[in-house]
């Protein structure tokens, strides 16, 4: 019985330890963020790898979503005799929920991944290392334009994702089904709100940037520096990830759409 | 002060675990000093206690006059500025060139107009005879060369201390030659002060001013490499004899082959 207490105690204690050391790297990177914009340059290559990585994927899964949400929309709607609605529908799943979560999932799983695999073998090799003894700080220098170029990625992905889903949600809606092409257009326009609709959707996708790409860099500073020690960094990125967007969605939600 | 760096009484350990324990050492300005010993026996440790990038449990290390572990980060990077320090397996940053490599010390440190950049990483290349790879990637080179890379990058802000990690493991008799005369070549160039953490006794001993033998985190023998050739210290025989067997025992301490085999027992 006192074993059992005591290795509860132990894992509550690790863990509220990891989180602590989870919010201190995270302080200290945003503090080490501060000479960032005199040296925008490594920002901006990192938006330029990091969304170049995931355009492609994004784009692709963002036009099969579309097509998805214009059937099932429209055989839903047609029952209602308000398949002119379907623009609107497409549009608002896209921007409010579907354009930032999908985003996320698939950020996690194409860069975070990669960002994780990237730092946790740059430790392996004693890259960082042998950068802070060249002193430069490693949080300075790899994780915080890594960080926010993550954060300014993913909006800008989960844009076109929505631009390219409503593009889907059209062929199959308006192109092949037949939907009206000017209610298609005009319910949307009409019924999607610039700043409750777009602008909550933008705030979430910079949520989730946040933490999609924190996770991922730490999980790769923290990883053991061996074969084993990053793939499991890696796949620890998609799970924590992957679970913590789709709880920041319900908390979001929640707070923004109740 | 003629002591660079100055350690005295150090005790480190990870857990139960000891590292080092009552280690005392200087290091001379401007010599080369070799510290020796077999896997395990805390010679990288000693590395990384004076780029203070592990802090002892207690004991000094004093680099300069400067208590390392005492010092905030700020003023650690100051005086790491100071070091270079070339790991083991170079450490190349992959994603970089070559000619980036070395040049990223200097970016990072100094506000130098990228045409004075060029010709100092060119001048540094050309002392390693890499002049005409600067454009390769690491992944390009052999490992003698990148570790040569690494060290021109070391050497880049013309430190007062270079520290090597094992600099002629897993070189080739050619690569190893040139790897000890650069260092010893480096060294009194820049009239610095070398610390070499190795395990190969003939190129070390070439270019050492001082030895150091550590075993088991003490020192258990010093002075010139005459001296260390010269030694009756049974460690020290073995060591530079590369005897299989001796105080360094063949066998990881433990019980037995008998008594693992359950044989004590039927007899």
């Amino acid at each position: 019985m006192m074993d059992w207490l005591a290795s509860i105690g132990s894992q509550v204690r690790g863990g509220l330890a990891n989180l602590g050391l989870q919010m201190r790297t995270l302080v200290a990177m945003l503090r080490a963020s501060s000479g960032l914009p005199r040296r925008l340059r490594l920002v901006t290559d990192q938006v330029h790898f990091i969304g170049n990585y995931s355009l492609v994927i994004i784009a692709v899964s963002g036009l099969f979503v579309g097509f998805v949400l214009g059937l099932q929309g429209y055989y839903t709607l047609n029952k209602y005799g308000s398949e002119q609605a379907l623009g609107l529908l497409v549009a608002l799943s896209l921007v409010r929920e579907l354009g930032p979560v999908v985003t996320a999932l698939l950020f996690a799983g194409r860069a975070g991944t990669s960002l994780t695999a990237e730092i946790g073998l740059m430790k392996a090799t004693e890259q960082l290392a042998a950068m802070e003894m060249m002193a430069v700080d490693p949080l300075a220098r790899v994780l915080a334009p890594r960080f926010w170029a993550g954060v300014i990625a993913m909006p800008l992905l989960a844009a076109v994702f929505s631009a390219v889903g409503v593009l889907g949600g059209y062929i199959v809606g308006v192109v092949l089904i037949g939907v009206d092409e000017g209610a298609f257009w005009s319910q949307m326009q009409g019924g999607v709100e610039l700043c409750a609709d777009i602008g909550n959707g933008v705030l979430k996708s910079v949520v989730f940037g946040v933490a999609v790409s924190f996770i991922a860099l730490y999980q790769g500073y923290v990883a053991a520096p061996t074969p084993e020690g990053v793939a499991r960094a890696t796949t620890r990125t998609v799970v924590i990830g992957s679970l913590m967007v789709l709880w920041l969605d319900f908390l979001l939600t929640a707070l923004m759409f109740s | 002060m003629s002591h660079f760096v100055d350690i005295r009484d150090l005790h480190f350990g990870y857990n139960e675990r000891a590292i080092l324990s009552g280690l005392t050492m200087q290091f001379e300005r401007g010599k080369v000093i070799a510290v020796m010993g077999g896997s395990g026996s805390g010679k990288t440790t000693v590395l990384r206690l004076i780029g203070g990038q592990i802090t002892a449990q207690s004991g000094s290390v004093t680099v300069d006059g400067q208590e390392v572990a005492a010092l905030d980060q700020p003023t650690l990077y100051q005086l790491r500025r100071r070091m270079g320090m070339l790991f083991q397996h170079g450490a190349l940053f992959t994603d970089l060139s070559v000619f980036d490599n070395v040049a990223f010390p200097l970016r990072e440190h100094t506000a130098l107009p990228e045409s004075a950049i060029h010709d100092l990483v060119l001048m540094k290349l050309h002392a390693v005879g890499l002049s005409n790879a600067a454009s390769l990637k690491p992944s390009e080179i052999s490992g003698g060369m990148a570790r040569r890379v690494a060290l021109a990058r070391a050497v880049a802000l013309d430190p007062q201390l270079i520290m090597y990690d094992e600099p002629f493991a897993g070189l080739d008799p050619i690569s190893m030659g040139v790897t000890a005369n650069l260092i010893r070549k480096l060294n009194d160039a820049l009239g610095s002060t070398s610390i070499l953490v190795s395990h190969d006794v003939n190129e070390s001993f070439l270019i050492a001013d001082h030895v150091y033998f550590l075993s088991q985190g003490r020192i258990v023998a010093h002075g010139t490499p005459q001296q260390m050739r010269a030694s009756d210290d049974p460690y020290v025989r073995q060591f530079v004899h590369a005897q299989a067997d001796g105080p360094v025992p063949f066998h990881y301490p433990g019980r037995s082959i008998d008594e693992l085999l359950g044989l004590t027992n039927q007899s």
